[in-house]
C-alpha cells in the first residue's frame, strides 16, 4: 500500500476531526469550555502538544498528499482508509485521554455527562473501525495489484 | 493619567524614526535594482513596508494603556505578524544585492559569524522568542512595563528583534549559509507553538499580577488563536518549502534515472 497516501490522508483525518471539534463544540455551540482550570500542569503541556500537533497534522497532511499526486501514486481507497483512522483515533483519544484521564475540559457542562461521552466515544470508535476495515482492504488490493 | 500620555506623545514621534528610515533604506536599495534593470519584486516590497506599519501600530498604539487585551493584541502584532511580514520581504537579499562590494562582504561575514549562527538557529532563535514571554508573563516584568514607557518600548523592541530572528530561523527566503533541516525546524516550530498554546491557557487561569480575571481570558483566549493563526502560515511557508526542494530532488532524481537508462 502506498504509504505516502495512506499518512497524509490520516494526518488530514486527525486534522479534520480536530477542526470539527474546535468549531462545532467550541465556537458554534460553546460546549466545551477552553480551559476550565481545574486540571495539572502535565494535562496543560500535553493539551498545548496535541494542539500544535493538529495544526502541524493539518499542513504536514496537505502536502504529502500535494507529494503522492505528484509522483502519481494517490490510490483513493487508501486515502479514505488513513482519513477515517486519523479521525477515528483523534476523536478516540480526544474522548477518553482529554476528557476523562487529563480531565482538561468535559463534552458538556450542567447536563448528565455519560450519555455525552458515550456519543463521543461511539462516535470515535465507528470512524477507527470503519477506517480499520478499509485499510484492510486497501491492502489486500494494492497486493492483488501488484501480482499480475 | 494625563502626564502620562504627554509624555508618550513627544516620545511616539521620536519612536517612529527608526520605522521611517527602514522604510527608507528598503526604498533605497529598490530604485537602485530598477535602475540596474533588475526590478525587485513588488510583492516583498509591499509585505516589508506593511511589516513595518504592523510594528510601529502595534509598538506605538499601546502605550498608555494598559488594558491586557490590548498589551496581547500588540504582542501579536510586534513579536509574531511584523516579524513574518518583514522576514518574507528578504531585506538580506536586498541589502546584498543593493550594496558596494566590500559592504556586501562584510555583511556576508557578519551573517556568516558564529555569534550571527547561534541567534539564528532555530532552537536558541525558539528558546529567546518563547522563553522570553514565559519570563514576562510570570514574573513581575509584566507590571514593571505598564508603568514605566521606556522599559515598555525596550519589551516591544526585544519582541520585534526575537520574533524576527525565529521567524527567519523558520522560513526566510534570504540566503542563510548554515539552513537547519526542514525535521529540525518542524520540531522547532511545533514545539514553539506548543508552548505558546500552554502559556496562553495558563494566563486564562492564573492572570499576571493586577490583571482582573475576565480581561486575562479575553487576553489568553486572542494569544491562543491570534498565536494559532500566525503560526500555521508559518508551518504552510515551511511545507511549501519542503514541497519545493524535495521537488527539484525528485526531477533530479528522474533525470539521473532517464539517463541510466538511455
Amino acid at each position: 500500500m502506498n504509504t505516502r497516501t495512506y499518512w497524509g490522508a490520516l494526518l488530514l483525518g486527525v486534522a479534520a476531526m480536530a477542526a470539527v471539534d474546535e468549531i462545532v463544540f467550541h465556537q458554534i455551540l460553546a460546549w466545551h469550555h477552553f480551559y476550565d482550570g481545574s486540571t495539572t500542569a502535565v494535562a496543560l503541556l500535553s493539551d498545548g502538544l496535541l494542539h500544535a500537533g493538529k495544526l502541524f497534522a493539518f499542513v504536514a497532511g496537505f502536502f504529502l498528499m500535494l507529494d503522492a499526486r505528484r509522483r502519481e501514486t494517490f490510490r483513493a481507497d487508501a486515502a479514505w482508509a488513513g482519513f477515517l483512522v486519523g479521525a477515528g483515533a483523534f476523536q478516540l483519544f480526544d474522548g477518553l485521554i482529554n476528557h476523562k484521564v487529563l480531565g482538561l475540559h468535559q463534552v458538556r457542562y450542567d447536563v448528565e455527562l455519560l450519555p455525552y461521552d458515550l456519543a463521543w466515544n461511539a462516535a470515535g470508535l465507528a470512524l477507527l473501525a470503519a477506517g480499520i476495515l478499509l485499510t484492510v482492504r486497501a491492502r489486500r488490493g494494492s497486493r492483488c495489484s501488484r501480482t499480475p | 493619567m494625563h502626564h502620562h500620555g504627554e509624555i508618550a506623545l513627544s516620545g511616539e514621534s521620536l519612536l517612529l524614526i527608526p520605522f521611517v528610515f527602514a522604510a527608507a533604506m528598503y526604498l533605497a536599495g529598490v530604485v537602485l535594482q530598477m535602475r540596474r534593470g533588475r526590478p525587485w519584486p513588488q510583492e516583498r516590497t509591499a509585505l516589508w513596508m506593511l511589516g513595518l506599519v504592523v510594528a510601529a501600530s502595534g509598538a506605538l498604539g499601546q502605550l498608555g494603556h494598559s488594558s491586557f487585551a490590548g498589551h496581547m493584541a500588540a504582542h501579536l502584532a510586534v513579536g509574531m505578524v511584523a516579524p513574518l511580514l518583514l522576514v518574507l520581504g528578504a531585506p538580506v537579499t536586498l541589502a546584498l544585492r543593493s550594496l558596494h562590494i566590500v559592504p556586501a562582504r562584510r555583511l556576508s561575514r557578519l551573517l556568516r559569524s558564529i555569534p550571527a549562527r547561534m541567534l539564528m538557529n532555530p532552537v536558541v532563535a525558539a528558546t529567546l522568542n518563547v522563553g522570553g514571554m514565559w519570563v514576562f508573563y510570570l514574573t513581575p516584568l509584566y507590571s514593571l512595563a505598564q508603568g514605566a514607557w521606556l522599559f515598555h518600548v525596550l519589551v516591544m523592541v526585544h519582541l520585534l528583534i526575537v520574533g524576527f530572528l525565529f521567524t527567519a530561523a523558520i522560513v526566510t527566503p534570504d540566503p542563510s549559509p548554515h539552513r537547519s533541516s526542514f525535521a529540525l525546524r518542524a520540531v522547532v516550530l511545533l514545539l514553539a507553538l506548543a508552548a505558546h498554546a500552554v502559556l496562553a491557557k495558563y494566563l486564562y487561569a492564573n492572570p499576571p499580577a493586577g490583571v482582573a480575571l475576565a480581561e486575562a481570558q479575553e487576553g489568553a483566549q486572542l494569544m491562543f488563536y491570534g498565536g494559532d493563526l500566525v503560526d500555521l502560515v508559518l508551518l504552510a511557508l515551511l511545507g511549501a518549502q519542503w514541497y519545493r526542494v524535495s521537488g527539484r530532488r525528485l526531477a533530479r532524481a528522474s533525470v539521473a534515472l532517464e539517463r541510466r537508462a538511455a
